[in-house]
């Protein structure tokens, strides 16, 4: 089981930067070696964020599990982006993915 | 004379009055915030300010709306008479609508902005070529900020974005009450630069609303609160006032008030452009004198436009038939076209666009508003007021001869203390008529303190009215000593009569 995000940012900036090295360093302590994090940044890309209907940036989307869930903000505290992004805690390999 | 610099820097709503109180229009490539109540109006400002630059400037627009209003919208348009499918078939007009309620679902961890939204509206003005732009609301969209010390910040954020795509727009946002001041979050009103507030205010149990310009960063406008109108058809008007650009040149032409006497009393007839004011109590002959004057203007081959208050249709062509005027046959003619309505049937913002319009639409060279004062029961003696300086001022736009009655005797009962405010100062020749009793007999008589620009008659003359209308005396005898009130009626006396 692999865990896939996307990252939307709005150009290079700090805020954009913070996000994604949070949301690596969460990965990293809940779900090592089993992630993905794609980035698209909005002002290159506005279709996507039209698409998907992005409004805030950062946001993280979590693909391809349903129900799809987001996060937005620059995820500065890891346990709650954790929960907020359904990682299994530390030691429960599966998470609320257990069904699945 | 506006120079060309100052003529650039303004984008015009093209909003009927509204650009004359701005003085030229919205501030170009800057954004200004609209607030109000809600129900205030602001939605229906902001989509005439595209649809008017698609219609009337060629400038294309984007819509930005976080409340799934786009159908609601696209149905006002249409009803307004703008082709908003065509406009959207063609790419000048977008709606980008950006459902907020995914917020219930979405959680917040830390510092965000409107980045993507930003990208996403920077997308569609490059697509469309936007010159227009509108977000409505913006209390939509902080209602996603769990932290509201931020709108501040992100508000300029986004008014910088726009600012760099060159669009000129205009955001709303919600107050709570009309007079506190605040926006919503507080905020909106220190952050942007210019700043319209609409109101939706009971004045004397009259609902009433307003335009304020509260702030154009380094740019001049009118201040104060002016009255507009919304109706499903026309949209929003704004009244426009003293302000608004009379014609040029005066005329020098002089036409014929109906009764002879009375043109010499004048110094040889109205000038063509002329405003003029009948005043007088109930009986004292002000309706027979607007028979005469658009008699003979039918007569000259003139349209009229004759508007009254407070009678029938049926009364009044059976009152003219009585003086020998038939106003079928001049309606037949296409001369002549008669408004009989009563004052309460429409408010007074909207009587004074019917007014416009029939002007507009119609051209008479002569106008009949009979009686002015009518409008006393339904208005504050300030909006009343307001009214007559924008009709005189669209009557003098189109160089209409124009007479209006009045049954208050006092200056004051209508329009307050005259002064450079009041009434006087708005009307160019003001005919008194009074009659009182005198040895079981009525004796009328008739002066005119004031024609503009013109010599004229100083005396109070004697008249009498019989079957084929008003004869004024003129002979130079004004009436005796004895017989003569201790004062002019008009200058001190109570209203002795009138049917208000």
């Amino acid at each position: 089981m692999r865990y896939k995000f996307r990252v939307y940012v709005a150009g290079h900036t700090e805020r954009s930067e913070a996000a994604v090295a949070n949301l690596t360093a969460v990965c990293e302590t809940y779900v090592p070696g089993r992630y993905e994090i794609e980035v698209i940044d909005v002002s290159e890309r506005p279709d996507l964020a039209e698409t998907e209907s992005i409004v805030a940036t950062p946001t993280v989307v979590r693909q391809g599990v349903i129900p799809q869930r987001r996060v937005i903000g620059d995820l500065s505290d890891s346990a709650r982006t954790a929960a907020a992004l359904g990682l299994p805690a530390v030691g429960e390999p599966y998470g609320e993915l257990w069904w699945t | 004379m506006i120079s060309a610099q100052a003529q650039l820097d303004r984008t015009p709503t093209g909003i009927s009055g509204l650009d004359e109180v701005m003085m030229g229009g919205l501030p170009s490539g800057r954004t200004t915030l609209v607030t109000g109540t809600s129900g205030s109006g602001k939605t229906v400002v902001a989509m005439e300010f595209l649809a008017h630059g698609i219609a009337e400037f060629g400038e294309p627009g984007v819509f930005v709306t976080f409340e799934e209003s786009a159908p609601v919208i696209r149905a006002c348009l249409l009803e307004l008479g703008f082709p908003i499918e065509e406009w959207e078939r063609e790419g000048r007009w977008e709606f980008l609508e950006v459902p907020t309620d995914l917020t219930d679902s979405v959680e917040v961890v830390g510092r965000y902005d409107f980045g993507a939204l930003v990208a996403r509206i920077q997308r569609v003005v490059e697509r469309t070529h936007a010159k227009r732009l509108v977000i409505d609301s913006l209390g939509a969209l902080f209602a996603t900020l769990p932290d509201k010390r931020y709108v501040r910040v992100e508000l300029v954020r986004i008014a910088q974005a726009l600012a760099r795509m060159g669009v000129t727009a205009m955001m709303t946002s919600e107050r709570r009450e009309e007079y506190d001041g605040i926006s919503l979050h507080g905020v909106e009103e220190f952050v942007l630069d210019n700043v319209l507030v609409l109101r939706n205010v009971l004045d004397e149990e009259r609902r009433r609303r307003t335009v304020e310009v509260v702030k154009f960063r380094g740019a001049p406008h009118h201040t104060g609160e002016w009255l507009f109108t919304i109706d499903p058809r026309r949209g929003v008007t704004v009244l426009p006032l003293a302000f608004m650009s009379s014609r040029g040149q005066a005329s020098t032409e002089r036409v014929s008030t109906g009764v002879a006497e009375l043109d010499d009393m004048c110094g040889g007839g109205l000038f063509r452009d002329a405003i003029a004011l009948v005043r007088g109590p109930a009986g004292s002959g002000k309706t027979l004198l607007a028979f005469h004057f658009l008699a003979t203007a039918f007569r000259t081959g003139e349209r009229c436009l004759l508007v009254t208050f407070d009678e029938s249709r049926a009364r009044v062509v059976r009152d003219a038939a009585g003086w020998g005027v038939d106003i079928p046959a001049m309606e037949r003619t296409g001369q002549l076209r008669l408004r009989a309505t009563y004052p309460e049937a429409e408010s007074l913002e909207e009587h004074f666009l019917t007014l416009k319009r029939d002007i507009e639409e119609f051209r008479p060279d002569r106008f009949v508003l009979d009686p002015l004062s009518a409008l006393a029961r339904i208005a504050p003696r300030q909006s009343a007021l307001d009214l007559v300086v924008a009709l005189t001022t669209v009557l003098r736009e189109h160089a209409v001869t124009s007479l209006l009655t009045s049954s208050l005797l006092r200056p004051g009962a209508l329009f307050g203390a005259a002064g450079p405010s009041g009434l006087s100062s708005l009307i160019d020749v003001l005919i008194l008529l009074h009659y009182r009793e005198w040895d079981g007999r009525l004796e009328r008589s008739i002066a005119i303190p004031q024609v503009r620009g013109s010599d004229h008659d100083l005396a109070v003359r004697p008249f009498v009215i019989d079957s084929s209308g008003i004869h004024i005396e003129t002979a130079e005898r004004v009436i005796p000593d004895a017989r003569a009130p201790a004062a002019w009626p008009f200058e001190a006396g109570e209203p002795q009569g009138g049917n208000v």
